[in-house]
């Protein structure tokens, strides 16, 4: 028995790369100044947060001056959301559009500028967790002040159309916003070839700490900020920079921009090794979310005749989630597979399991070995 | 042999101590889990991390554990605080009270309630930066929802009369919020007797890590908010998204050293700001802003007249200090604070703020009094103000030609 449980919660969060740790540990007790200072420590702490804007551009394909440093994702899509919904409001535009399968950071604030009086409309998805691009076409209209829909899924991994849908939300005049938190350091993002006027990257989803995430917002975007204070970050994040998670977030898009393409082939391999080994041994086992158009790290999978928080805890050499951390606690079922039409036990049986740039070939054996036991002990 | 620049705004920043970082980094890598994972073992851990840091937090300043909400950051803090009072008790009353002289986060928050029709009234203060507690009293309005009053400034660090001002807003039943941002670990802060609803910290003001901060929400009575940024609930609902847990150990590590050494080292940093200032005071024409004694023991910022303040600041590099608050640095307007206190515009132009903090040593304070009796010397030699004064011309009076 190894001694910690085998990590196939990438999607949840992910381990500090030691490289990053490397990168911002100076700046804790060395470097330590404050950006706005006018002296040596100041100027020294300025000058790094200048180059990890560059990096983190770099990874999307955007210019340094677009980029602004949040705490975090969820922090980044209340500022896209509030933010470009309230820049826009004296235009008239009063409908926001999202996917009925976005990360709670984007329901929740979308649910309170709906009890505010902005109308809201839900993107429905086919049953691989796709936007419809004919439904969105139906339903972004001259009055619509932003779209958000998620460049993949965190549950299920599927890869939206983004590039259809901002298509539409551009001849509406309507801003793109494109939650990127779960896709940047596994798929290639560029944000021009998007077409996303706004988007959302969290660093410890790609090896940067947690607390520390990102916003870009393309030149000339209408945007207000949702927090107030000294006028940070072109005054749209007031707030002392978190330099050394800010360099930190640099190091991480530049390693991860360095790897991309080989890290997916790989971890690619890894999960359909892992999706084979457990589909020869459990009969009826389902995949759920896109076959193809899906982060290469990611298998949510239904277990037949089981649910899948009893599987994990028959499997405690595992550690895997039935569904996003952020509404762990609940037996209930996922939004995403609901959304996605899979019946009540086909989603109770679902159990994500996200590889990373730590797994490796004996970890996948080990836990397909572990998952098939803890399946068929609780067939008896 | 000092290194220089040698480090005197400890205001704007600290280091993080080595004790903190040794004690945030396996969180980085080795317990790096989603304290929200309620699924194995990587998340429970994280869990337990973030709930020692709250207790460690809450033990500093007299609260419960469930009183504390982490935040990213005192600004997020202070926002949290003023606009989700301001929205949740709105049916109560649209008014609110703050002070000239708060931190921008507290101003520009207010500015923004204004715009979205509450009302506000900017309280001055005294020439020696404390608020006059009848003047105070006397803005409360029967609409007044909220006060919101710092317990340090950070530019020229006087302690505002915290208890009283509570015992105030208490009585006349308006929430209080307090910034402490440049308080906690430097004044003793009991919230188990203070009359005080909201209060803001910060870590990397006394020693943690930047990025992270924390709000004390008042249980008893039960205090409520409205959310500022909505998704998974974390934090009772009150502030969504991940938890940042060696942030968040950094932070309970940095103010339990605080709680354990807090008062041995005030006296060490008194000592070190006394001796800087002895050092200072024979040299002619300087005014130390804000009160003597209601001040903490880190903080001496003083007006060099007859000086320009960024010629000071050029000629005394060696010495890492500001003209005033770090977020407003950028600026060349002089300091709205010292403003405040009623000082003019050349004053508050020549005027520097020393931060002195848990690595500052005697040598290095001995090198700073010695630059600057040096470099004001030459200063002022170069300056015709400065000759007009020792001629014994009243500067008030002479009539400058227009050109």
């Amino acid at each position: 028995m190894n001694e910690q449980p085998i990590y196939l919660d990438y999607n949840a969060t992910t381990p500090v790369d030691p490289r990053v740790v490397e990168a911002m540990l100076p700046y804790l007790h060395e470097h330590y100044g404050n950006p706005s200072s006018d002296h040596a420590y100041g100027r020294r702490a300025k000058a790094a947060v200048e180059e990890a804007r560059a990096k983190v551009a770099a990874l999307i394909g955007a210019r340094s001056e677009e980029i602004v440093f949040t705490a975090c994702a969820t922090e980044a899509n209340n500022l896209a959301l509030q933010g470009a919904a309230r820049a826009r409001l004296a235009e008239g535009r009063t409908l926001l559009v999202a996917s009925a399968v976005e990360h709670p950071s984007v329901i929740r604030p979308l649910r309170q500028m709906a009890a505010e009086g902005w109308s809201v409309t839900e993107l429905p998805v086919d049953a691989a967790g796709r936007v419809r691009v004919n439904e969105a076409a139906r339903a972004v209209t001259q009055d619509t002040a932003v779209v958000s829909v998620m460049l993949a899924n965190n549950e299920v991994g599927t890869l939206q159309p983004i590039r259809e849908i901002a298509a539409i939300a551009r001849a509406q005049g309507a801003l793109m916003h494109v939650d990127a938190a779960q896709a940047a350091g596994k798929v290639p993002v560029d944000v021009n070839a998007l077409g996303a006027d706004l988007l959302t990257l969290a660093g410890h989803k790609f090896h940067a700490p947690k607390g520390v995430g990102a916003l870009y917002v393309r030149a000339g975007t209408p945007l207000l900020p949702i927090m107030h204070g000294a006028g940070h970050e072109r005054g749209l994040r007031p707030g002392t920079e978190n330099v050394p998670h800010v360099v930190a977030l640099g190091e991480a898009a530049r390693i991860a921009r360095e790897c991309l393409a080989e890290e997916a082939a790989r971890l690619a391999a890894l999960r359909d090794a892992l999706h084979g080994r457990l589909a020869a041994a459990i009969p009826a086992l389902v995949l759920n979310g896109h076959e193809t158009e899906r982060l290469p790290n990611t298998l949510n999978l239904a277990f037949p005749g089981v649910e899948g928080w009893r599987l994990l805890e028959a499997a405690p050499d595992i550690a895997a989630a039935t569904g996003s951390a952020c509404h762990a606690g609940q037996h209930a079922v996922s939004g995403v597979l609901a959304a996605m039409g899979c019946d009540r036990a086909r989603a109770l049986g679902a159990v994500r399991l996200s590889l990373g740039r730590f797994t490796t070939q004996a970890e996948v054996e080990a836990a397909a070995a572990a998952l098939i036991a803890a399946w068929q002990s609780l067939q008896a | 042999m000092v290194k220089t620049p040698i480090y005197l705004d400890y205001s704007a920043t600290t280091p993080v101590d080595p004790r903190v970082a040794a004690k945030m980094i396996p969180y980085l890598t080795e317990h790096f889990g989603n304290p929200a994972s309620r699924s194995h073992s990587f998340g429970w851990e994280a869990d337990r991390a973030v709930e020692a840091a709250r207790e460690q937090v809450a033990a500093l300043v007299g609260a419960d554990p469930k009183e504390i909400v982490w935040t990213s950051g005192a600004t997020e803090s202070n926002n949290l605080a003023i606009k989700g009072a301001a929205h949740f008790y709105k049916g109560k009353g649209k008014h609110l009270i703050t002070v000239k002289t708060e931190h921008k986060a507290v101003l520009d928050t207010c500015r923004e309630l204004e715009r979205q029709g509450f009302e506000v009234t900017y309280l001055g203060v005294k020439d020696n930066g404390l608020l006059d507690l009848d003047e105070f009293k006397a803005a409360l309005r029967p609409d007044t929802l909220l006060a919101s009053v710092m317990f340090v400034n950070n530019e020229i660090g006087v302690i505002q009369d915290i208890p009283r001002l509570g015992e105030i807003c208490r009585e006349k039943g308006v929430l209080f919020h307090v910034d402490a941002a440049q308080a906690a670990g430097k004044v003793e802060i009991d919230l188990a007797k203070l009359k005080v609803d909201l209060m803001s910290f910060s870590a990397h003001k006394i020693y943690g890590p930047k990025g992270i901060g924390a709000l004390y929400v008042r249980r008893k009575p039960r205090v409520r908010l409205e959310a500022q940024m909505h998704g998974g609930g974390h934090e009772r609902g009150m502030r969504s998204g991940t938890l940042a847990t060696h942030q968040i150990v950094g932070m309970g590590e940095a103010f339990a050293i605080a709680k354990q050494e807090m008062h041995l080292e005030n006296e060490r940093i008194r000592m070190l700001r006394d001796r800087l200032l002895k050092g200072v005071s024979d040299i002619e024409e300087v005014h130390v802003n804000g009160d003597p004694d209601a001040r903490i023991a880190g903080n001496l910022n003083v007006s060099f007249n007859f000086v320009e303040g960024e010629s000071l600041i050029m000629a005394i590099k060696d010495l890492a200090v500001s003209s005033g608050s770090a977020c407003t640095s950028a600026s060349l307007e002089p300091s709205y604070v010292l403003k405040a206190l009623g000082r003019n515009d050349e004053l508050a132009h020549s005027s520097i703020r020393f931060t002195i903090g848990r690595f500052t040593t005697e040598a290095e304070i001995d090198y700073a009094v010695k630059l600057l009796h040096e470099k004001i010397g030459k200063l002022r030699e170069m300056s015709p103000l400065w000759e007009m004064y020792k001629d014994g011309i009243d500067l008030d009076t002479v009539q400058w030609a227009a050109h």
